[in-house]
């Protein structure tokens, strides 16, 4: 665990320094929201009946925009092959490679989030911790799947496409869910209705995470 | 193995049994199509929509045969690193995307007449509509990969990822459905088909697999010789 951190350290850090790549994910979040809001008729459809749906396909295109630098990073002077040779665990590695994208990916939720009520008139503050629990949990999810297919794809010259073929089949459970429960809490439905699917994101985070964890060896393996 | 002696000519030989038994199959095909347009009966309410049935249901079948066994092999290949296992998959994959192309056509010409609707976001469909997306990506990193043993690797670990997301996908598209109640879609669930129709049925269904089979072994034959050719031209790699 101390090894998976300094892992995720690693690449926090090298975000931290550049900025450009949080940057151009944070601009890209955002305008996603500004073309959403246009994509709507506003006499037919109201903004909250969207609001759900657009958040989570806005995080949805964030993450994967994220997520193809996780590996391409790497790429440049082998320094795969160096990490690879460290005395770290596969394990670990994977582990802090999910960590860091957390981070990535987090950090532009979290930013996106005030614009979102912002752009779309909607008023979180009385059920964010629950709107952030949601978050959270959906996004483990598929951002630990989104790391080892990023591990893949960055091995062939079409990473930029083939990650979003192959990660979207994923994406679609725990984004149904997040958008059921977002839907139900800005309507400020009882929890009883959200129950079921909040289990099921949980489910989703337990089986892939320890299943991404246990084949990665073999995606980095010769 | 005879395969050392002379790969060639094994790689030949698979791909005329897989030949003969496509041939079978496709004999067979004819002889559904006989049964469901002569034999069966006219379904009482669908009426002739209803024959598509007999294609439909086997091919679905198939499709989902395929599915499964790619996850499997997937799971052994990474066990038991046998190159076979992986060749089996790919050849899997393949033909597993044409049975649920041809699901997926026959589906909305069924439902058109009968639902009347081309498509519509029952869950089933939509399990089915992923399982294609998911398997069309599968060959599409497949076909981005050069290294044998890399992508051996790689895809049996989206093939094994891909069979546990199927019971997520199912669940969540089944929930979601169920929680927002649509208008009700005449369904012929059909808990006792005629026995004319439940013999064509499983007449399509044993057909439709041996299809599977012979598609299966003929796609394996020629991965086999495609293999032999490259290490005949350039023998250093292997």
């Amino acid at each position: 665990m101390r090894l998976a951190l300094a892992v995720a350290g690693k690449d926090v850090r090298a975000e931290l320094r550049s900025r450009t790549a949080l940057l151009s994910a944070l601009v890209f979040a955002a305008l996603v929201l500004v073309v959403f809001n246009f994509a709507r008729d506003p006499t037919a459809l109201s903004a909250t009946a969207l609001a759900p749906s657009v958040l989570w396909v806005t995080f949805a295109l964030a993450a994967l925009l994220a997520m193809n630098r996780a590996f391409t990073i790497e790429r440049e002077n082998a320094a795969l092959d160096g990490l690879l040779l460290a005395p770290v665990s596969r394990e670990a590695l994977f582990l802090g490679k999910l960590l860091a994208n957390l981070a990535f990916v987090g950090s532009v939720e979290l930013v996106t989030l005030p614009l979102f009520t912002l752009f779309f008139n909607v008023s979180l503050w009385p059920r964010l911790p629950a709107v952030l629990g949601t978050t959270v949990l959906a996004t483990i999810g598929f951002v630990a799947v989104g790391t080892i297919f990023s591990a893949m794809t960055v091995r062939t010259r079409h990473a930029e496409l083939l990650l979003p073929v192959l990660l979207l089949p994923f994406m679609v459970p725990p984004l149904i869910g997040a958008v059921q429960v977002t839907s139900r809490l800005l309507a400020g439905r009882p929890w009883s209705e959200m129950w079921g699917w909040i289990r099921l994101l949980a489910m989703y985070d337990i089986v892939f995470v320890t299943l991404c964890t246990l084949v990665f060896p073999a995606v980095v393996d010769e | 193995m005879t395969a050392i002696a002379s790969p060639v000519s094994n790689a030949d030989q698979i791909i005329r049994r897989g030949l003969r038994l496509s041939a079978a199959g496709l004999l067979g095909l004819v002889l559904v199509y006989v049964l469901a347009l002569k034999y069966t009966p006219v379904e009482a309410r669908q009426g002739v929509a209803q024959k598509i049935f007999y294609l439909h249901v086997p091919a679905a079948w198939s499709a989902l045969l395929a599915f499964s066994l790619v996850g499997l092999t997937g799971a052994l290949y990474l066990w038991l690193q046998d190159p076979r296992l992986d060749r089996f998959s790919a050849a899997s994959a393949e033909v597993g995307v044409t049975f649920s192309a041809v699901m997926l056509t026959t589906g909305p010409i069924w439902a058109k007449p009968i639902w009347g609707t081309w498509w519509t976001w029952d869950a089933r469909l939509t399990l089915t509509l992923f399982l294609f997306f998911l398997f069309v990506g599968y060959l599409a990193l497949r076909a981005a990969l050069h290294d044998p043993a890399e992508r051996a690797r790689l895809s049996a670990v989206v093939g094994i990822l891909g069979l546990l997301l199927v019971p997520f996908i199912h669940l969540s598209v089944y929930l979601f459905r169920t929680l927002h109640p649509q208008p009700i879609v005449l369904k012929p669930s059909a808990p006792s088909l005629p026995p004319e129709m439940l013999r064509t049925l499983l007449v399509s269904t044993v057909v439709f697999t041996l299809l599977y089979i012979g598609f299966v072994t003929a796609r394996y034959g020629l991965a086999l010789a495609a293999e032999s050719r490259e290490l005949e031209e350039n023998p250093d790699v292997g």
